[in-house]
């Protein structure tokens, strides 16, 4: 049960950003404020600077998929030394749309980042060195999506760099069609 | 026929290197068990204990799993360079013992012999405790461990690799640093006994009635710092920092020539040790050479007191190794150029003064 | 190269030092560039150990997911699952009750000093000092002996469970706990005096790995190597969890910013955390161990973010739930990864022999950094 939250910031942010705020609340006691991703770099330089408590320290960056809608919900949480608390800012993105980095913002956004884009192929513009962080180079597909078949993924790896059949075919229906017919377990 | 010269000159010095040789193995691999063990009990921990009792065929256990390895040759090495280096290291660091005394000379009488049918005679001769007495003792010894550096460099290059480059590059401009310094701290005792063969030394010990050491404590604490690093020990180890750059040159090596690496640098540990015991600790001299009353200490054969010396330098070694981190290198050579050597000259310029008011 | 060049032209080599490496502390590869002994230039290749954990946050049920969660930061396994118990107990909105609040302090503060413990001696290891490594491992094993006797497992120990902990004190515990606590101290003064007034020590370690403040803040530093740095920040003092704000402890703090302050401000950790072991297990309240939660969990529909103070830094869960026995999405925030990208900016300038001293100071651990 989110509860409609204001504070002097988040007027502040309306004043200056107007309709890019779409809505502020709270939840547990966690302030959280959803802005839209066209001027994303401009609200977190204000935010890192807002002057009574400045977010000088980007805690985490990162991304939720909700197929359901065909968005992307980029999670950005933040904390503030002098007021000791954190705030959350979302923004969600269409499937294909990329959005600004903040790395100029907080050098943390970095691997961050990149970490997102490895796991759920969301490309940041103007990043320094965005390329896979965890997966290795050559990795085709994003992991953490919730339409990525990592049973799928098995099948494949194994046929391919182990030269067996993986137990995960059973499973998986394009593994069993294209074996033909054999029983599985379920059967 | 007269067998003199080939007694003298040839059947008693082969009899000495053999025995000499024998010796110095045993001790050079019994050394790298001892090694294992200081340390190990100062880590609060046992060491080798399994192979024989207490671990004391381990070393046996290790030369012969080294020899018995795979000789492994990097493809683009250099292959001649590669195989001679580990023996271009080991070689003057044996070499070097034949000049080093562990007695005085005139010693151990061989008795005149008369072969009856051949008519061949000998004439019978005192020999000395050591394989040979050179008038240029030290200069022979500082200039033939030099010549192990260029097994290191070469080693580094040959096998064609950055890590072994960077450890031998290092190891080489760390060994010249220091052999400057080691030649400065001894010239002290040169110039006090007024001689550079080894024997002559410890005898002007002997005639002073004080080991050199009270006569020259900053040269010899000079001269260990700097033989430390000559035999890149611990603290000055960098060129063969596990942590650091995998085992240096010598990476990539293994088996038997890994061995001959390995047994160069105890054996150059152990030349380190026995000059600072000639220079500076009396050799063979039994504490308080002169005092009569402690005569009984005599019956202690001079080897041994000279053993005990060398073995007393060689916990040293490897109580530093236990205890202190190794310099960074840019470190390394500051300690070698702004301290060791600039003290090194002052003590050569004091000594020199000293003696010159002394003398009138 | 051609026949001209010798392999001493090049003026700058490119190492790799690693996956495989005795001082890299686990698999990482750090590509230096280096111009004979100064590093040019440090690119961290990461993501050896990747284990897709968050992925299988996912797949498994809340509970089920915590035995994963050890096998991230393997070294401090009992933070992790604090954390994530606490989260999502905050998420369902019950606490703990205090008798459980008071085991889950003392063994993540003896889990604290086993974590400093491991990190002192990899780190003088790595500088050469090899004796503290085993005196360091001596007084580990006796904490690792309370946590296997407490709950079966040293290394990944799957201590708390949401809700409270599982498992009784057992016979012994105060006094094995007390008989640590008043021979610990001494011991770290025995580390101190092989290494704090040590010149070779402070040679290898004063003004190696510098990092400001501000640049710490910038780059997302947090834990010991912050505080290194003079930022006076903990979360057991800014925002208290589990029973800390009982307790009386100071936070250490350092100056410089470089490898020396570090080590101080780690060795004074430990002697902290001993204090506060101290102060707990005399006064530890009878009482229940689990909270009155349902069997099923099932958190309600939303979102949450809660971090604590783990050894090696701010150690984060955030976990969006949609009513389900699976977590919608389940992301760790790990410390290590995001210290470790001010690897770059400490080491650029220094020698090869400094990377090695960086890598220590920072004290990462990959299982937490590649999940």
């Amino acid at each position: 049960m989110p509860e409609p939250w204001t504070s002097p910031l988040v007027e502040a942010l309306k004043a200056k950003f107007g309709d890019q705020v779409v809505k502020s609340y709270s939840f547990i006691g966690q302030n959280q404020i959803e802005i839209k991703k066209d001027r994303v770099l401009e609200i977190m330089m204000f935010l890192r600077d807002y002057e009574p408590s400045p977010f000088s320290y980007l805690v985490d960056e990162t991304a939720v998929h909700w197929p359901k809608d065909e968005s992307f919900e980029l999670v950005y949480i933040m904390y503030s030394f002098a007021a000791n608390d954190r705030l959350r800012v979302k923004c969600r993105i269409k499937e294909w749309e990329s959005i600004e980095s903040v790395v100029s913002v907080w050098p943390t956004a970095n691997w961050l980042e990149r970490e997102v884009y490895d796991m759920f192929g969301i490309r940041y513009a103007n990043h320094p060195d965005l390329k896979r962080i965890l997966l290795p180079e050559d990795w085709q597909g994003f992991p953490l999506r919730k339409d990525y078949n990592f049973r799928l993924q098995d099948v494949e790896w194994v046929r391919k760099h182990l030269g067996i059949e993986s137990g995960q075919k059973y499973y998986v229906a394009e593994a069993r069609a294209e074996a033909g017919d054999y029983v599985t377990p379920q059967d | 026929m007269n067998l003199d010269p080939i007694i003298n000159y040839i059947l008693i010095p082969l009899v000495k290197i053999g025995i000499l040789f024998g010796i110095l193995s045993l001790v050079i691999a019994y050394l790298t068990l001892l090694e294992r063990k200081v340390i190990a009990f100062m880590q609060v921990r046992l060491g080798p204990m399994r192979v024989g009792y207490h671990g004391l065929l381990q070393p046996i256990a290790d030369g012969v799993k080294l020899m018995l390895k795979e000789d492994i040759v990097p493809a683009r090495a250099d292959r001649l360079v590669f195989m001679l280096a580990p023996i271009i290291t080991l070689i003057p660091a044996f070499i070097v013992f034949s000049v080093i005394p562990f007695g005085a000379s005139s010693t151990i009488p061989i008795p005149a012999f008369t072969v009856p049918g051949l008519g061949w005679t000998y004439s019978g001769s005192m020999t000395g405790l050591f394989i040979t007495d050179l008038n240029i003792g030290v200069l022979y010894v500082l200039s033939i461990s030099s010549i192990g550096i260029l097994g290191i460099i070469l080693g580094g290059w040959a096998s064609n690799s950055k890590y072994p480059l960077l450890g031998a590059l290092r190891s080489a401009a760390q060994m010249v640093s220091y052999e400057v310094a080691l030649g400065f701290s001894i010239m002290g005792v040169l110039m006090i006994a007024g001689s550079l063969s080894l024997v002559e030394i410890v005898n002007a010990q002997k005639n002073a009635g004080a080991w050199y050491v009270f006569l020259q404590p900053l040269g010899f604490i000079l001269f260990f710092i700097c033989g430390v690093a000559e035999t890149n020990r611990a603290p000055f180890d960098l060129p063969e920092a596990e942590t650091e750059l995998v085992a240096g040159f010598h990476t990539e090596y293994s088996g038997f020539r890994f061995s001959l690496f390995f047994l160069a640098e105890y054996a150059a540990m152990i030349v380190v040790a026995s000059m600072a015991v000639t220079l500076f600790w009396g050799g063979w001299l039994r504490p308080f050479p002169n005092v009569a009353f402690l005569s009984f200490l005599d019956y202690v054969p001079s080897p041994l007191w000279f053993a005990l010396k060398v073995a007393v330098f060689l916990y040293f070694y490897l109580w530093f190794r236990a205890s202190w981190p190794r310099y960074r290198y840019d470190q390394l050579m500051k300690v070698g150029w702004q301290w060791l050597m600039p003290l090194a000259i002052a003590n050569v310029i004091v000594t020199a003064g000293v003696m010159l008011l002394l003398r009138g | 190269m051609s026949t001209n060049e010798t392999l001493f032209d090049a003026s700058e080599i490119t190492i790799s030092m690693g996956p495989q490496h005795p001082s890299t502390h686990g698999v990482l590869q750090v590509k230096l560039k280096l111009d004979g002994e100064r590093v040019d230039d440090a690119e961290c290749v990461i993501g050896y150990l990747h284990r897709g954990v968050e992925k299988l946050g996912e797949n498994q049920t809340w509970g089920q997911w915590v035995p994963t969660l050890d096998r991230m930061d393997y070294i401090a396994a009992v933070s992790n699952c604090l954390g994530y118990c606490e989260t999502v107990e905050k998420l369902m909105g019950v606490t703990a009750p205090p008798r459980a609040q008071y085991i889950r302090t003392i063994m993540t503060e003896l889990n604290r000093i086993s974590s400093h413990l491991l990190w002192l001696g990899t780190h003088a290891l790595d500088i050469g000092a090899m004796t503290v490594f085993l005196y360091a491992f001596r007084e580990r094993e006796e904490i690792l002996k309370i946590f296997e006797n407490y709950c079966g497992a040293r290394l990944t120990t799957h201590m708390f469970r949401i809700g409270g902990t599982q498992y009784e004190l057992y016979e012994g515990f105060q006094d094995e706990v007390k008989t640590f606590i008043k021979g610990f101290p001494q011991k770290v003064e025995e580390y101190e005096t092989l290494l704090t007034e040590n010149r070779i020590w402070i040679g290898r370690t004063r003004g190696v790995g510098v990092i400001s403040a501000k640049d710490a803040i910038a780059i997302g530093l947090t834990g010991p190597s912050l505080r290194g740095s003079g930022v006076a920040w903990d979360l057991r003092k800014a925002k208290p969890y589990a029973a800390y704000s009982d307790f009386e402890f100071d936070i250490p703090v350092g100056e410089h910013g470089d490898t020396y302050d570090r080590y101080m401000v780690r060795m004074e950790e430990m002697r902290q955390s001993c204090r506060i072991v101290g102060q707990a297990i005399d006064k530890i309240p009878d009482g229940p161990l689990m909270a009155k939660i349902t069997k099923i969990i099932k958190p309600p529909v939303g979102d949450i973010y809660h971090s604590i103070e783990a050894p090696k830094g701010e150690l984060g869960y955030y976990l969006v739930s949609d009513g389900a026995t699976q977590a919608y999405r389940a992301r760790v925030r790990p410390p290590s990864f995001v210290n470790l990208q001010a690897l770059r900016q400490m080491v650029i300038g220094s020698m090869v022999a400094d990377v090695v001293a960086v890598i220590g100071t920072l004290d990462i651990v990959l299982g937490e950094i590649d999940r």
